[in-house]
């Protein structure tokens, strides 16, 4: 059942909300010891939480959109008095005094938290393959990555665990696992969901979003998710029209773009196949398609690969052992930081922290984290005038299918190169999802991207609905 | 002597050169809000350690900073009374490791500061030059235990976050200052400002005006700044005096003797009287600033930086002109006194009201230091007329003004109370009379021409009427009578 589906059976009274839960929560019982998607699994609260919901429902309260849906949390959002660790022994033993704003209102929707899910630490990679709790295994092949960072999540809604699931998308967090899993992955426009709550990696790119089985959930997740919140400065300030009103409209006269410099040198065959499947079928439901250039994506990944571990040199600092996590003893305070950092912190994230420090620092920032940004304003520009002529983009949203667990981890760039599709959309701000659009070779899933100029949710969700029916 | 200390200005000078101090202030002030910079906890002194505290001002992972929209008002009404080009700005992180900054980065203004170019007049009418004055929130404090309270030799430490996030001015001021007194000026004058527009309280003892100083020296007539140290840690505008003048004179012997001055942040060690190095520049941090992204640019809109202007009180330095204009012999430092006792007011009033400045000027400088209680300007214009046509003597006003001062109303009443009737000049003529054939010797030796007796026939009068004569009159009087 999808989401809706639960949602509507829970409201109308013919699901309790708590047998949702406890299918769920069998399901990960007999499945996640060998996927791995949770970090922790709170089915106690969740337990609660369902009686709660039916009450409400037996009452003839409105136990809200969302209601009786299981959802999985990335352990990068804060959860009142329930461990939110970043997959880091930086922060054992911490318990947030609060909520995310996402958090409180899926809650307020409904939906039911049955755990938080692995994930690369504080958000650093694409196969979840750098958590300190160790790796989450794809449930289509245990042998291959889930992608990530948000690999957990990804895993816990491909796996059935949960109905839902929400990410973070810094440079590809969500999209790219979603497309290896085979599920729904979206990020918003920067700035229509609110990252209270989130524990930071790159403040200028992290976005949050869903994870579903189909489109429709998705537009109804993020209908709840998004919106305006006083806490978070850079939330856009006005609501957007609820996606799930559009949702069918489909895709006749659209302007489609096929992202030329995302799509061509570097894309398995297979994966192409895919998307040159997904360009016909948005053709034969009427969009008017040609290839797009947006030559300065080509430099996204370097700039990414400077601004985003600038930001998260300084995002990171505050993890020195002085006021919660993780403390390893020292006999000064210089010395304390150094050593619960060092046995705190794994090593892609010392890395990036030290990539971050340098390309801020004093001599270097011109070259560097300067000469990034001016790169990012440069892409910027260059979608912009594409917008001009398009509605739409695609691309593929990994450059490959899920690839095995090991094969990667020793090539950071090897690595880096998996995020090269989905970053340039988080150094723009714009919204793009991935929707699983059948399999490559190997027979695992094929992700295809589809963009949309900021605050074009509406319109990609139209394109996503039309692409997911075109394989029913 | 290398080819690059040739440079150094007055290094290896001969001992009888004349030296120039050069001095340039960062003044931090506490603005006063009812809030923290970024979060809502209260802004408010002292307080059990840790109980002004939130997720942001502790820094949790996942709190985000939410600008004080009143932090913003009150840093542009210092702007513009400092004469500063009020600009679109931009929140910048300056990263460093520290305890006390829950984050270990502090979010300041860099490059694009909110306050720009602006000057600062002494109450000398030398106008200092101020670079920027912009906004950025305050540290938490490190308390360490054991060891005389000293890092190195505690046993541990603790760390109160109270402050953590209160909302900060910086105004940093070129290197226009020459002297030790003219830093106090400026600082006095600095402080009388942020307290006159409501921006700060300006306690230095409760450190909510913080003052670090840049010291150079060079011989007199070179044009060139020599190499410059920082002080910290000067904590009232005595110390800042005596800072100065140790480090200046510090500077001058160290290049006398031919040593290059070592750029230098160093402490003030108010026991010993001494600046000690705390670290060299080579050791100074690299802050790593970039611009905050998790705050939008401000951009204050002109509207509403001219309703700022609109609103701001008159600032000290026009209301020094306007009681000098009302008071025109008094001298200037008695000005300046009464506008930083923020009695310029009641002076104005009273001077308006009738009574001559200079009398009005002599109370408010000497008889009101402990502030004006009930005292009306009416009152105070009253009472100076009174002194004025000799219906109170000197001494009966003061006593008067006492009474003003603890219980209000007019000073004919109040004199009444205290039996200061004026006395007619036929019961002082009949009295003077009275002594004069009582005390012919002293009497006869005053009319030899011995005018020391006059203080001897005032004193007989005083103590007679328990001193509501008028000893100007009893002297005239006496005068009078001798011929």
């Amino acid at each position: 059942m999808s989401a809706v589906e639960i949602a509507a059976a829970v409201r109308s009274g013919q699901q309790s909300a708590r047998s949702a839960v406890e299918e769920c929560l069998s399901v990960i019982e007999e499945g996640d010891a060998e996927v791995h998607a949770f970090n922790l699994v709170t089915a106690a609260q969740a337990r609660t939480r369902a009686d709660e919901i039916d009450a409400a429902v037996a009452d003839g309260r409105d136990p809200g959109p969302l209601a009786g849906v299981p959802v999985a949390l990335k352990d990068n959002l804060c959860t009142r008095g329930v461990p939110t660790t970043c997959s880091s022994r930086i922060l054992e033993g911490w318990e947030p005094p609060y909520d995310a704003t996402v958090v409180e209102k899926l809650h307020n929707a409904g939906a039911i938290v049955v755990g938080k899910t692995n994930m690369d630490e504080f958000a650093m990679g694409s196969s979840t393959e750098n958590s300190a709790f160790g790796p989450t295994r794809n449930p289509c092949d245990p042998n291959r990555v889930p992608g990530g960072s948000s690999g957990g999540s990804a895993a816990a809604v491909a796996a059935g665990f949960a109905s839902i699931a929400l990410g973070s998308d810094t440079g590809g967090s969500i999209r790219q696992p979603a497309a290896l899993c085979g599920v729904v992955g979206v990020k918003p426009t920067y700035g229509l969901v609110s990252r209270f709550g989130l524990v930071a990696f790159a403040s200028s790119l992290d976005q949050i979003g869903p994870f579903t089985t189909t489109v429709a959930d998705s537009a109804a997740v993020l209908d709840v998710i998004s919106g305006p919140d006083h806490r978070d400065s850079t939330s856009i300030r006005d609501s957007l029209p609820p996606v799930t009103d559009t949702l069918d409209d489909g895709v006749d006269g659209l302007r489609v773009g096929v992202l030329a410099e995302l799509s061509g040198d570097g894309i398995a065959p297979d994966v192409s196949a895919r998307l040159r499947a997904a360009i016909d079928a948005l053709e034969s439901a009427g969009a008017r398609v040609a290839e797009a250039s947006v030559p300065a994506a080509v430099f996204g990944l370097s700039a990414y690969y400077l601004i985003a571990p600038a930001e998260a040199s300084s995002n990171l600092a505050r993890y020195d052992g002085v006021r919660y996590g993780l403390r390893m003893d020292a006999s000064n305070t210089p010395d304390m930081n150094t050593a619960t950092r060092s046995a705190g912190f794994g090593d892609e994230v010392k890395r990036r922290i030290m990539i971050g420090t340098y390309a801020l620092s004093a001599g270097y920032y011109d070259a560097y984290y300067g000469k990034a940004q001016k790169v990012r304003t440069l892409i910027i520009n260059d979608f912009a005038s594409v917008w001009e002529q398009f509605d739409l983009l695609v691309s593929p949203t990994s450059p490959t299918t899920a690839f095995s667990l090991g094969e990667r981890t020793a090539d950071p760039m090897a690595m880096y190169m998996s995020d090269v599709c989905t970053v340039p959309v988080n150094l723009t701000g714009q919204t793009a999802m991935s929707v699983p659009y059948g399999v490559g070779d190997d027979g695992l899933p094929v992700g295809v991207q589809v963009m949309a100029p900021a605050l074009g949710e509406s319109v990609m969700f139209r394109a996503a609905a039309v692409l997911e029916a075109s394989l029913r | 002597m290398s080819a690059d200390t040739l440079d150094v200005p007055g290094l290896g000078a001969p001992a009888d050169t004349e030296w120039e101090t050069v001095v340039g202030l960062e003044v931090h002030a506490e603005l006063a809000t009812e809030t923290k910079l970024f979060s809502a906890s209260p802004n408010r002194f002292g307080g059990e350690p840790n109980t002004h505290i939130d997720p942001v001002s502790l820094g949790l992972p996942g709190s985000l900073p939410v600008l004080n929209e009143k932090a913003v008002e009150l840093a542009i009404r210092v702007g513009l009374s400092l004469n500063c080009r009020v600009q679109p700005s931009i929140f910048a992180r300056k990263n460093y490791f520290y305890p006390d900054m829950p984050k270990d980065f502090q979010i300041s203004q860099y490059d694009q500061p909110i306050n720009v170019d602006g000057w600062l007049e002494l109450p000398s009418g030398k106008r200092v030059g101020i670079e920027r004055a912009h906004l950025e929130e305050d540290t938490g404090k490190t308390v360490h235990i054991g060891g005389g309270g000293r890092i190195h030799e505690a046993g541990y430490s603790l760390v109160d976050y109270n402050r953590a996030g209160v909302p900060l001015i910086e105004i940093v001021g070129h290197p226009e200052l020459r002297s030790a007194e003219e830093a106090r000026h400026y600082v006095t004058e600095l402080r009388s400002i942020l307290v006159a527009v409501g921006a700060s309280d300006g306690k230095m003892e409760e450190g909510s005006l913080r003052v670090d100083c840049n010291v150079s020296v060079r011989p007199l007539g070179i044009d060139r700044l020599g190499t410059r140290c920082e002080i910290k840690n000067v904590n009232s505008l005595r110390s800042l005096g005596r800072a100065i003048e140790y480090e200046s004179r510090r500077q001058i012997d160290q290049l006398i003797s031919g040593h290059p001055i070592e750029q230098q942040t160093r402490h003030w060690n108010e026991d010993d009287g001494r600046t000690h190095a705390l670290r060299s520049k080579e050791e100074d941090y690299d802050y790593r600033y970039f611009p905050e992204p998790d705050l939008l640019p401000l951009d204050p809109s002109a509207e509403w930086v001219e309703q700022i202007r609109q609103a701001l009180p008159v600032l000290p330095r026009d209301r020094r002109q306007s009681l000098a204009e009302a008071a025109p012999t008094v001298e200037a430092d008695h000005i300046a006194l009464a506008v930083e006792r923020s009695m310029d007011e009641l002076a104005l009033a009273a001077i308006s009201g009738g009574g001559p400045s200079e009398r009005v000027m002599t109370h408010v400088i000497q008889n009101l230091a402990d502030g004006v209680g009930m005292l009306s300007p009416e009152s105070l214009a009253s009472l100076v007329a009174m002194e004025e046509a000799g219906e109170l003597t000197a001494t009966q006003a003061k006593k008067v003004l006492a009474v003003l001062v603890e219980s209000g109303g007019s000073p004919q009443k109040a004199a009444q109370s205290l039996g200061f009737e004026a006395m007619d000049s036929g019961e002082l003529e009949t009295l003077v009379d009275g002594l004069i054939s009582e005390h012919p010797d002293e009497w006869s030796r005053f009319c030899e021409g011995d005018n020391k007796l006059t203080g001897f026939f005032v004193g007989q009068v005083m103590k007679t009427t328990q001193g509501r004569a008028d000893g100007k009159a009893v002297t005239q009087l006496l005068n009078a009578r001798r011929g």
